[in-house]
């Protein structure tokens, strides 16, 4: 069946005009977004610089977010203590030792190393042998570096607070105001010589001809009976088209995205990081439902990353933002970051359901994901382009039918369909056989 | 001229200025109507200035953005878990083995839980003990909404702690003795733990008490084998059974044999056993007999005693003056000589000395069929001292009583005297799931949690265990019985870790695997002996045993003969509306306990059984005074094959407390226990009223129609070939006799159905024995509602499965063929078709587990006008829920009458107040399966919903699947065999040998509907001598 794309006529007109009043604003708000995005990277792009101790910072950096980010932060509690300017308040013979035996440092009954030990919940921090003295050096000189202050952030703010004024020449806004007043100038301007020139006519005497009174327009259509019944029925099958394009619409939510009580970005998730959707909705291999991932799951990661990178925040979302929801996930599974355990006081999430199947229907993530090999963006879309989640596929049974009819089943390698292929196959005279001839569209192999 | 005539209507009218009809001609009432003062709150109201007008367009407005607002979708929520458990996958079930005994059914099974709610009980295939109607349904029983959710002390909830305390201070302080009364818990850890208790306080004495007794057998048992213990069968290995009066495929002596039974019933190289029954009540044992013989209770005890003297005590006459009864029993001990060692005889007479004989028989002819040296542990009641207990509490000997898993209130024929007794013990505690007849009447409640939130451990024989396991956290603040105990004891280990300590040492291999199988075979544990033995160790010898029972009866009147009926067994489970609405195998009538009564002695009493024009059942009441005790209107019900003279009520009914109003159905049948023996003399008068019953299925016969059942005897099954016995039907093709399954008589242009999965099930008639736990299986599997009894007496039943029952009109239904083939002529059709419709006095029975046959060529298929009903590659026939409309021209066109539409909304609705309508119960549906609607049809699916996942998880590991990997719940349930499900495409499965096999029917073959459900011919052995 096809289905009527022409969704809420009304609301679309309404939205594109909107759309077109706000054009030049979106425009403006691009060429400002890019300019913050170059100052930003500027300051994140620095050369190999020689640290306060003679170490290499670039290494030194490289060697930290290898090995020593998982458990330190530079700035703030972690599993282990922050590490700016360190070598500030220890020495930095103890350091080397520390770092490359710190068990060994305590039971010798070191009394700093004790004292760190017992501080950090007797977490013992793990050898680190294989660090040079000039590796522990480079980090310590990376460690060691101040803290740049936000300047180009605040540079950014500057310039995304004061539209209208800088980017690339004349707004427009302007432009086209400036159009308009001359525009509406031009018809007063017309109105006003007109009613002068009738003026002049009544005054010098000049008798403008009479329009003879002709029938109105409508007056002959009404008495045409013919255009009345044709206009009316194609009125009423344009009534009817639109009418029907609307029912289809009900309960289908494609589109569809509510604020979660989350900001969960999947564009940061999936797309930034590249972190696999089924590392954390595991169940998608082996069950029917995908699974929203339980908090535990998120905790794998954030126990250690407890806010966001500088560059992560975007002109919309700033990092204080981005941190105040990874606080939301700490308040929900009950994390306490200073003291860095468990208070055991939870409160599950209740995220909002995007994706609504209706229950006489089934659908099975496994034999998709797993057995299918289908991708989760064929039907739930650029994910990890999504800021927010939302419904990217329509849901429909159309949509789910004519994907069966088009998609060949993934057969190769696996045993249970050797038989049922061979004899397919043969049957229809293909190689690759559909979802739809392997019976994929029989009703009862979804509605149970 | 105009009249100038003034009309009025009242004196006052005349007087020019009255007050009053001034104020008429201006208002419609004289007097302001006080509305405002009735709709209360009458200053607000007046400062409102909302006027009518205004609050119609409200009513408008907000109708209208109500019907806008419904366009949209709710807005769902979607939970996870704060921390996953490692073993749930949202999604996918996991399974417990685990273990029921609930003192009257004891089950080893399997727990389906998903996202960890227990969903559906299954057999455990590791034990080869079944499951039961009543087991299936426990799960159910797990999320009763009347249970007790908290302890109490005098009627106000209490916290554990304070309750532990008070109990043990008020222990500390009794004066007399301190019985603990349980049921048969059969449980080593628990008798280890009652001996400890007993160490702590003096003078404990633990009574074992079992609602339904089997007393005397125990008693036999233990005199001649030295254990409290009741006797194992395997009647597998049995090739002559001959049964009086024990209903063995029912509860007798823990129920549980059936399985065995029918794989002896299965005719394979030519042989198969021979039943003969000899009973009072048509019970579902004697439904399967090859041979029944009608007889009164007393003369049971003649039987049995005859038997003895043929076969034991070589005599060739017996006291039995009825020379037809004489003849039947000289046959079938001539029988069980023959059968020697794998002849056996059974006796549900409820007296030492018949048991004594049974056993004596069995000794004699060294059967193999029973086993004495691994006896059974799952009764221990002991009558004598229950007795003896109600005589001590009212004497005032009894200082305290703990009571487990026991409801005497209820269930003790002399509840009065108990009643009395309580009010005479100091401190009276009650561990019970519910707030029953006696929960009310104890002081201390302590709540228990249901079995599949439990730890325990169970001894089923002497030699065979079985581990109890929590299946999901406790639904309500409940602790174990055995829990509590601990608690008194002051001893700071959970039950858990008692077991474990219990069985330290004596497992055979370690405990996760003990605990993983649920069942394992070892020695009991030492120090797991009972308390209190108990029993009589003395009974009278075999002669004079057989003596006592030749004696011809005393007593006058009717003998009424208590038995357990197969939905409630016991009535512990009187609240789970699964096992109220599953139908008798035998009377079909669901929700309801009735007197069985013969059809001679119902006309002389007057009784009627008549039928509505609705088809509905409809019964006189009686009296029944047994002595001091009157059981007032009890419905009638006239059983054809009851005997006459002998009249059957069902025990469990009409409990009344903890217990949802439509559930209390029935009367309480435990009054005429008397002395626990379940026959009894009683007097029975009519009396005015007419009972409604909600009967499936009525008494006429099946009219010698063979198309529905095919069934013939061992000796023509063996000697005769198979176009006898079982010949497909021809129809007239071109005048040509053509067999009806021939593509050339075919309509319809067939499937190619060689390819892919081609789902089967076959249904042996010989082996299945009508119990009812495919029914209760598919309820649970399949969201199946409940639509209470008013609606099934509109024959509104949802049930997916039935098992029809059908009668005989002549002794046979092979008679039956035979009258109905010689009759000629309208005459004989006028008279004989009349005589046809009664079942006879002892009639023939045979079950048909009736579900769609998922035809090939369905009728159902063609008059759909939505195609909401159509045909799978895999045989399915499939029903569309969401696109039916529910025009029923389906049902309407189905000849074998198994679509059932939904009149109502069954879940959510208060006036369906069953499982689906409060939380509770909801917990048990299955995820998997959708909860249908109202206005539409819905129909057994062949459990799609696991075919499709057995054939995912193959597709999941890459590997091809065997035909006997596929199951539907009821093949699952049936621990008997006779339901067999599979993949007929593969050639090794099970189905597909059954498809060639000679039995093999289809029922109304002649339709030509080509259904994938067959039946394998009933063979009975008919062989006397």
């Amino acid at each position: 069946m096809k289905k009527v794309k022409y969704r809420h006529p009304v609301a679309r007109f309404v939205f594109s005009v909107s759309i077109f009043l706000s054009f030049s604003t979106l425009i403006f708000a691009q060429t400002a977004s890019t300019d913050e995005g170059g100052t930003v990277q500027e300051e994140t792009v620095q050369g190999p610089q020689e640290g306060a101790g003679g170490g290499d910072t670039s290494n030194g950096k490289a060697l930290f977010n290898s090995q020593c980010a998982a458990c330190h932060k530079l700035d703030g509690n972690s599993i282990g203590p922050p590490l700016r300017g360190i070598s500030e308040k220890r020495d930095t013979e103890w350091l080397h030792a520390w770092i490359k035996n710190s068990s060994a440092l305590i039971a010798a009954g070191d009394e700093t190393a004790v004292e760190i030990y017992e501080e950090y919940n007797r977490v013992a921090m793990p050898p680190f042998p294989q660090l040079s003295e000039q590796d522990i050096d480079d980090i310590l000189a990376y460690v060691d570096q101040p803290k740049a202050a936000p300047q180009a952030q605040a540079g950014g703010d500057a310039v995304a607070g004061a539209p209208g004024t800088g980017g690339g020449g004349v707004s427009t806004n302007i432009v086209l105001a400036i159009l308009a007043f001359v525009l509406l100038m031009l018809a007063v301007i017309l109105v006003l010589v007109n009613k002068t020139l009738r003026r002049f006519a009544a005054a010098s005497g000049v008798e403008l001809p009479e329009k003879p009174k002709t029938k109105p327009i409508y007056k002959s259509f009404v008495e045409n009976q013919f255009l009345v019944i044709v206009s009316s029925v194609i009125l009423l099958l344009v009534g009817a088209y639109f009418a029907y394009g609307w029912m289809m619409q009900i309960g289908v939510d494609q589109g569809y995205q509510p604020i979660q009580p989350i900001h969960f970005s999947h564009k940061i998730h999936a797309g930034d990081n590249q972190i696999d959707c089924q590392m954390c909705h595991t169940s998608a291999r082996n069950s029917q439902t995908s699974g929203i991932p339980s908090l535990n799951t998120c905790m794998n990661c954030h126990q250690s990353i407890s806010e966001v990178a500088e560059s992560t925040a975007t002109e919309e979302y700033s990092k204080a933002f981005y941190d105040g929801e990874i606080q939301k996930l700490y308040h929900a599974v009950g994390w306490d970051q200073a003291s860095q355990s468990y208070t055991g006081e939870t409160e599950p999430v209740k995220w909002v359901r995007i994706h609504n199947l209706p229950d006489f229907a089934v659908f099975n993530h496994s034999q998709h994901v797993e057995v299918g090999g289908i991708s989760c963006q064929t039907c739930h879309g650029p994910v990890e382009e999504m800021e927010i989640m939302y419904q990217d596929a329509p849901l429909t049974m159309g949509w789910c039918v004519e994907c069966h009819r088009e998609t060949n089943v993934r057969m190769a390698g696996n045993e249970y369909y050797e038989k049922i292929h061979e004899e397919l196959s043969k049957k229809y005279g293909v190689e690759e056989l559909t979802v739809a001839q392997m019976g994929g569209l029989e009703c009862a192999k979804c509605h149970y | 001229m105009s009249s100038n005539k003034k009309y009025w209507k009242s004196v006052e009218e005349l007087n020019g200025d009255s007050a009053v009809v001034e104020a008429i001609k201006n208002k419609e009432f004289v007097e302001e109507i006080p509305t405002d003062e009735f709709l209360g709150n009458k200053p607000s109201l007046e400062d409102s200035s909302t006027s009518r007008r205004d609050f119609l367009k409200f009513v408008g407005f907000s109708t209208a953005a109500a019907s806008l607002a419904a366009c949209e979708g709710p807005v769902m929520k979607s939970i996870p878990y704060v921390v996953q458990p490692e073993r749930i996958i949202p999604g996918v079930a996991n399974y417990y083995a685990t273990t029921m005994a609930d003192g009257f059914d004891f089950a080893s099974v399997l727990v389906k839980t998903r996202e960890g709610r227990p969903i559906k009980v299954e057999p455990n295939d590791l034990s080869k003990r079944g499951s039961n109607a009543r087991v299936q349904a426990s799960v159910l029983s797990l999320y009763d909404n009347k249970r007790l959710r908290r302890p109490e002390i005098s009627g106000e909830p209490v916290t554990w702690d304070r309750f532990d305390d008070e109990l043990r201070q008020r222990l500390g302080g009794v004066s007399g003795s301190i019985v603990i009364l349980t049921n048969t818990m059969a449980s080593p850890s628990t008798n280890r733990l009652v001996r400890e208790f007993s160490n702590r306080y003096s003078n404990v004495r633990h009574i074992v008490y079992d609602a339904v007794s089997e007393d005397a057998a125990l008693d036999a048992f233990q005199a001649r084998y030295g254990t409290r213990a009741l006797p194992d069968y395997d009647f597998s290995r049995a090739q002559t059974i001959v049964s009086v009066g024990a209903d063995f495929l029912g509860d007798w002596q823990g129920g549980g044999y059936d399985a065995g039974y029918a794989r002896g019933r299965v005719p394979a190289n030519g042989q198969m056993s021979r039943h003969i029954q000899f009973e009072s009540n048509m019970s579902l044992t004697g439904s399967n007999a090859d041979k029944r013989v009608p007889i009164l209770p007393s003369e049971q005890r003649q039987v049995l005693a005859a038997l003895y003297n043929y076969i034991v005590g070589g005599s060739s006459t017996s006291t039995i003056e009825n020379a037809r009864l004489d003849d039947a029993v000289v046959k079938a001990a001539n029988q069980l000589r023959r059968a020697g060692r794998r002849g056996v005889v059974v006796t549900g007479i409820q007296d030492a000395d018949a048991q004594s004989l049974a056993l004596a028989i069995n000794e004699a002819l060294s059967s193999e069929v029973i086993d004495t040296e691994n006896p059974r542990m799952v009764r221990q009641g002991n009558n004598a001292q229950v007795q003896q207990l109600v005589q001590d509490m009212n004497s005032g000997r009894v200082g305290a009583l703990l009571m487990a898993g026991v409801n005497p209130v209820y269930s003790l024929p002399n509840a009065s005297e108990f009643v009395e007794g309580l009010g005479n013990v100091d401190l009276t505690v009650d561990f019970t799931m519910k707030k029953d007849e006696t929960a009310k009447q104890v002081e201390f409640l302590g709540a228990t949690p249901h079995y599949l939130e439990s730890w325990g451990d169970v001894q089923f024989s002497t030699r065979k265990f079985g581990i109890v396991q929590p299946t999901i956290r406790p639904l309500f603040d409940t602790r174990q019985f055995q829990d509590s105990l601990l608690s008194l004891l002051g001893s700071g280990q959970s039950y858990y870790q008692y077991i474990r300590d219990t069985w330290s040492g004596s497992l055979p291999g370690n405990w996760n695997d003990a605990v993983h199988d649920g069942v394992f075979e070892a020695s009991a544990p030492a120090g797991s002996e009972p308390l209190t033995l108990g029993g009589s160790t003395r009974v009278n010898s075999d002669s004079v045993a057989a003596r006592n029972l030749g004696q011809p009866a005393e007593g006058t009147g009717f003998q009424l003969e208590l038995y357990t009926s197969t939905a409630l067994g016991d009535g512990q489970q009187a609240n789970n509306p699964w096992l109220q609405e599953l139908p008798d195998p035998i009377t079909r009538a669901s929700w309801d306990n009735y007197l069985k009564m013969s059809r001679f002695d119902a006309e002389e009493l007057g009784i009627k059984n008549t039928n509505t024009s609705d088809g509905a059942l409809n019964g006189s009441y009686v009296n029944i005074t047994l002595g001091d005790t009157v059981i007032e209107k009890v419905p009638v019900f006239i059983q054809p094959g009851q005997v006459r003279g002998a009249v059957s009520l069902a025990l469990g009914y009409g409990r009344k407390e903890a217990i949802q109003k439509e559930m209390q159905v029935g009367v309480n049948a435990y009054p005429l226990y008397k002395d626990f023996k379940s026959v009894q003399n009683v007097q029975i008068e009519k009396t005015s009223g007419e009972h409604e019953f909600a009967c499936l299925q009525l008494h006429t016969t099946l009219m010698g129609r063979d198309d529905v059942i095919k069934e013939t005897t061992l000796e023509i099954f063996n000697t005769k070939d198979v176009e006898y016995w079982n010949k497909i039907p021809v129809v007239s093709l071109d005048h040509i006799e053509t067999p009806v399954d021939s593509p050339d008589a075919d309509l319809w242009e067939g499937f190619d159905r060689s390819v892919g999965h081609h789902f089967k099930m076959s249904i042996d008639l010989n082996a299945c024995t009508g119990c009812g736990a495919c029914v209760i299986a598919c309820h649970a599997e399949n969201n199946v509602p409940v639509v209470g009894k008013q609606e099934v007496r509109k024959y509104r039943d949802m049930h997916w499965l039935r098992i029809d029952r059908y009668y005989s009109s002549e002794e046979t239904f092979a008679q039956d063929g035979e009258k109905k083939d010689a009759m000629s002529g309208l005459g004989d059709a006028l008279t004989q078709f009349g005589e046809m419709e009664e079942a006879n006095d002892n009639p023939q029975v045979v079950f048909q587990p009736m579900l769609c046959q998922h035809c090939n060529h369905a009728p159902c298929e063609t008059v759909c006008p939505v195609a909401a009903t159509m045909h799978g590659n895999q045989g399915q026939n499939q029903m569309i829920y969401n696109r039916c409309v529910g025009t029923r021209y389906c049902a309407n066109n189905c000849p074998y009458k198994v679509r059932r539409f939904n009149w109502f909304r069954y879940n959510k609705n208060d006036e369906f107040d069953y499982t689906m309508n409060n939380d509770l119960g909801r917990m048990v549906l299955n995820p998997d399966v959708t909860v249908r609607s109202r206005g539409v049809m819905e129909k057994c699916s062949m459990c799609i919903q696991m075919t499709q996942k057995t054939i995912l998880d193959a597709k999941r590991e890459g590997r091809a699947t065997s035909g006997d990997e596929f199951k539907t719940a009821c093949s699952i349930a049936c621990d008997k065999g006779a339901i067999e499900f599979g993949d007929v495409n593969d050639e090794t499965s099970v189905v597909a040998q059954r498809e060639k096999d000679a039995r093999k029917y289809h029922t109304l073959e002649y339709l030509g509907t080509k259904p994938n459900v067959m039946y394998q011919t009933k063979v009975r052995n008919t062989t006397e001598a």
